[in-house]
């Protein structure tokens, strides 16, 4: 899913802009950029200049104000030049007072999935045959039943007795245990019932623990954000995510012109590079101007709930405080700021 | 100064000096090196897309041998221990190349981390001072910390005890004897921490258990000294340099004592996992009978387990264990199931199925092959040099205005 192999769609035609963005990535990535100045035509020139400032920066988080100005007009410009399109780098910090948390009413997800697909066009991730990333992930569990033919077939657990919902080969109503690759003609299906998962913005983040150089961090406001260009890719925050949601881009990510959404955030959907983890950050470049995620915005049934755990009119504390509310994995002590809930 | 320019060129014109054996050695060498070169280069051109990594199977054989590769660093140990603890006469002789061990292995593993990571032109952000380091949170940055000095702690060590030899001057045992004990500690430190690094991660269960860094101690003080044995027997049959085989002995009876606790620490792991056989044990499950037709590691876990089951026996009987003809395949036996088992055994049923609970199977893609082999044919070749230039100081061929010139016609 995230990656396919599928070589013939490489033979790409060799536009402007990709020429540029390869240009670019060869300067990084092997470090033979002198050379490439040297040999690149002229409009190459300043995004292979920029390409050459950015990594040389400091880690985002210890930059002073200035330095951080300086990155975003850089990045602006090269993107705009790279997308052909007006693109603002937004690095608006962590808003005084707001924790943000993330209610999802499991009763009435459907798994359509627009969630996930929203998310894709807002945040920029790759698509394409080669890589695709989702930050959502919608499992689909099955619904937990007794069958006598099941229980035969499958021969297991012996004859000791009765797996409770499904069999060895059917886990069912089991958390954690449902598949994401469904395809359904029609949602939600009879026998099926959906659980979305993405980044739980952890209040104690291993993934931030285990990093070996900050590049990923909690803000004030409880999101967990990536400064992509201090990322070393070793992927140990995949490792020691216990909710699965990171994601890496294994190759130059795939975004087209078109399709590339111009407003962005330093720590949230600006392109990405290769070798390098993302994940969701509740739409950083969106909440942190007062406006709701994507998926909020999208779903269908208004399953999905965003708001400011500290202020109590909000549409997460309400939920909290009427609603039956679960988190996932609680045995493990990260202290999801995502919550579950049924009416 | 002047002293130890001449040493450097002295020992590397000694590194590499040969016969045709030893030419077609390095040539062979050198075939896989450039396979590496060429590897890493189109890894660092194209992303870790041309690895067959995906998110389900994050990390795979780069890591698997990285993890390995520390085990073998760390086991330099069971060399200089005996030798300068118990005064082991025989070992204390050639603890030096157990040092040359320890430093090609150590930079096999900076390689593969290299090689592991996404971005390696990023690398100098985990650099003190000019990068920013996660410390004390992260244990990668441990990692980083206790294999750089365990490298910095065997280069010193090795080279002055080899330059003091080389110009022929007595040893300040005030400075070598606290290196030496400092190193012996360290050495146990990095193999804990690269422990410590993939059992604090409660996300993958199959890790997350405190058998862990004493299984990893034992197995690569079983895997470690075998490598030795057989360097050693080589080091003897085609150089004059004498090994008496009280020094085999000695090694031989470490791997079958460390065989023998690890083997008793992989039996606990399982039977712990298996008879409450919960959610958790999906890893050590898959690993040992696969997962609804998914079981490209099953052979591979039996294999592993027949090697060090069998070896462990055979090494047992003394007869057999002193053996000398014998010995050098019982350890080929215990460094391969070691490796499958601490590499493959390890590492991918750690990671599948996902905390999701996703099954992915993971081959190496040619690219991971080239870089894999390329690497430990890097690191051969070190040893090599490393091997023959410290055994021509330990003979006296190499040494300061003397007979060195005579070596290298
Ligand atoms: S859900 Fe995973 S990626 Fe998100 S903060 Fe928690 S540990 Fe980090
Ligand atoms: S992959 Fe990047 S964000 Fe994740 S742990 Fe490594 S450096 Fe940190």
């Amino acid at each position: 899913m995230s990656k396919e192999d599928n070589k013939e769609n490489g033979a790409q035609s060799v536009s402007r802009r990709d020429f540029l963005r390869k240009a670019g990535t060869y300067s990084a990535a092997s470090l033979s950029g002198a050379a490439m100045l040297l040999s690149n035509p002229k409009p190459a020139q300043a995004t292979t200049n920029v390409e050459w400032a950015e990594h040389f920066q400091k880690n985002y988080r210890l930059m002073t104000e200035e330095e951080k100005q300086e990155a975003l007009d850089r990045l602006e410009k090269r993107y705009s030049e790279e997308f052909g399109k007006e693109v603002t780098v937004d690095g608006s910090p962590a808003m005084d007072g707001v924790l943000f948390g993330y209610a999802l009413n499991i009763q009435k997800c459907i798994g359509c999935r627009r969630c996930a697909k929203a998310c894709v066009a807002e945040n920029n991730q790759s698509r394409g045959d080669e890589q695709q990333i989702e930050w959502i992930r919608v499992l689909r569990l099955e619904k937990g039943q007794f069958s006598a033919d099941d229980r035969d077939n499958a021969g297991y657990p012996g004859d000791y007795g009765i797996q409770v919902g499904g069999n060895a080969y059917k886990p069912a109503g089991v958390v954690l245990e449902g598949q994401h690759y469904y395809e359904a003609e029609q949602v939600p299906e009879k026998d099926a019932f959906y659980m979305p998962m993405q980044c739980m913005q952890c209040e104690k983040p291993p993934c931030v623990k285990v990093c070996p150089v900050q590049t990923t961090y909690r803000d004030p406001d409880g999101i967990v954000v990536i400064d992509y260009n201090w990322c070393i890719g070793c992927r140990m925050c995949i490792g020691a995510c216990p909710y699965w949601a990171r994601r890496f881009n294994w190759g130059e990510p795939s975004l087209p012109a078109e399709e590339m959404n111009p407003v962005t955030h330093y720590l949230g959907n600006r392109p990405r590079m290769k070798g390098v983890a993302e994940k969701c950050t509740f739409c950083v470049q969106r909440t942190r101007k007062g406006r709701w995620t994507a998926c909020v915005e999208v779903c269908p049934v208004g399953a999905r709930k965003l708001g400011n755990l500290l202020d109590p009119e909000s549409d997460v504390r309400k939920v909290l405080e009427t609603k039956k509310v679960f988190r996932l994995r609680a045995d493990l002590n990260t202290y999801p700021k995502f919550f579950y809930f049924m009416d | 100064m002047k002293r130890f320019l001449q040493f450097a060129i002295d020992f590397i014109r000694a590194g590499f000096t040969g016969g045709l054996m030893f030419w077609a050695w390095m040539l062979f060498l050198s075939f896989f090196i450039m396979l590496w070169g060429y590897g890493e280069f189109v890894q660092i051109r194209d992303g870790m897309i041309v690895t067959n990594l995906t998110d389900q199977v994050s990390w795979g054989l780069y890591l698997a041998n990285f993890v390995f590769m520390v085990g073998v660093a760390a086991a330099a140990v069971t060399v200089v221990f005996p030798a300068y603890v118990y005064k082991h006469h025989e070992l204390h002789k050639i603890v030096v190349l157990g040092e040359m061990l320890a430093i090609a292995a150590v930079i096999m593993c900076l390689l593969f981390v290299t090689a592991h990571m996404g971005r390696p032109d990023r690398i100098w952000h985990i650099i003190p001072v000019i990068g920013i380091y996660n410390w004390p949170n992260a244990m990668l940055t441990w990692d980083v910390l206790v294999l750089t000095g365990y490298l910095i702690l065997n280069l010193v060590g090795g080279f002055y005890f080899l330059f003091k030899k080389y110009t022929d001057q007595p040893l300040n045992k005030s400075f070598y004897i606290p290196l030496i004990f400092i190193a012996i500690v360290w050495a146990l430190s990095i193999h804990t921490v690269t422990a410590f690094l993939i059992n604090t991660m409660p996300a993958r269960p199959m890790w997350h258990h405190s058998i862990m860094p004493i299984k990893f101690i034992t197995t690569a003080f079983a895997a470690g000294p075998s490598l030795i044995i057989i360097v050693f027997m080589l080091v003897r049959k085609f150089t004059p340099l004498k090994i008496a085989d009280e020094a085999f002995h000695m090694l031989s009876q470490i791997v079958t004592w460390c065989l023998g606790i690890a083997l008793f620490l992989v039996l606990s792991e399982i039977v712990t996992e298996l008879y409450p056989s919960t959610e958790h044990t999906a890893g050590l499950k898959y690993l040992m009978f696969g997962h609804n037709g998914l079981n490209m590691l099953v052979p591979f876990f039996w294999t592993a387990i027949a090697l060090m089951v069998g070896s462990f026996i055979l090494l047992l009987i003394p007869r057999i264990r002193k053996n000398m003809t014998i010995l050098p395949f019982l350890c080929v036996g215990v460094f391969v199931g070691i490796w499958i088992d601490k590499g493959m055994g390890l590492m991918l049923p750690g990671v599948i199925p996902t905390p999701i609970g996703e099954f992915a199977e993971y081959s190496p893609s040619m690219i991971e092959m080239m870089i894999i082999l390329g690497v430990w044919a890097i690191g051969l070749f070190i040893l090599t040099v490393l091997i023959k230039g410290a055994v021509g100081v330990l003979l006296g061929d190499v040494s300061y205005g003397g007979k060195s010139d005579a070596a290298a016609t």
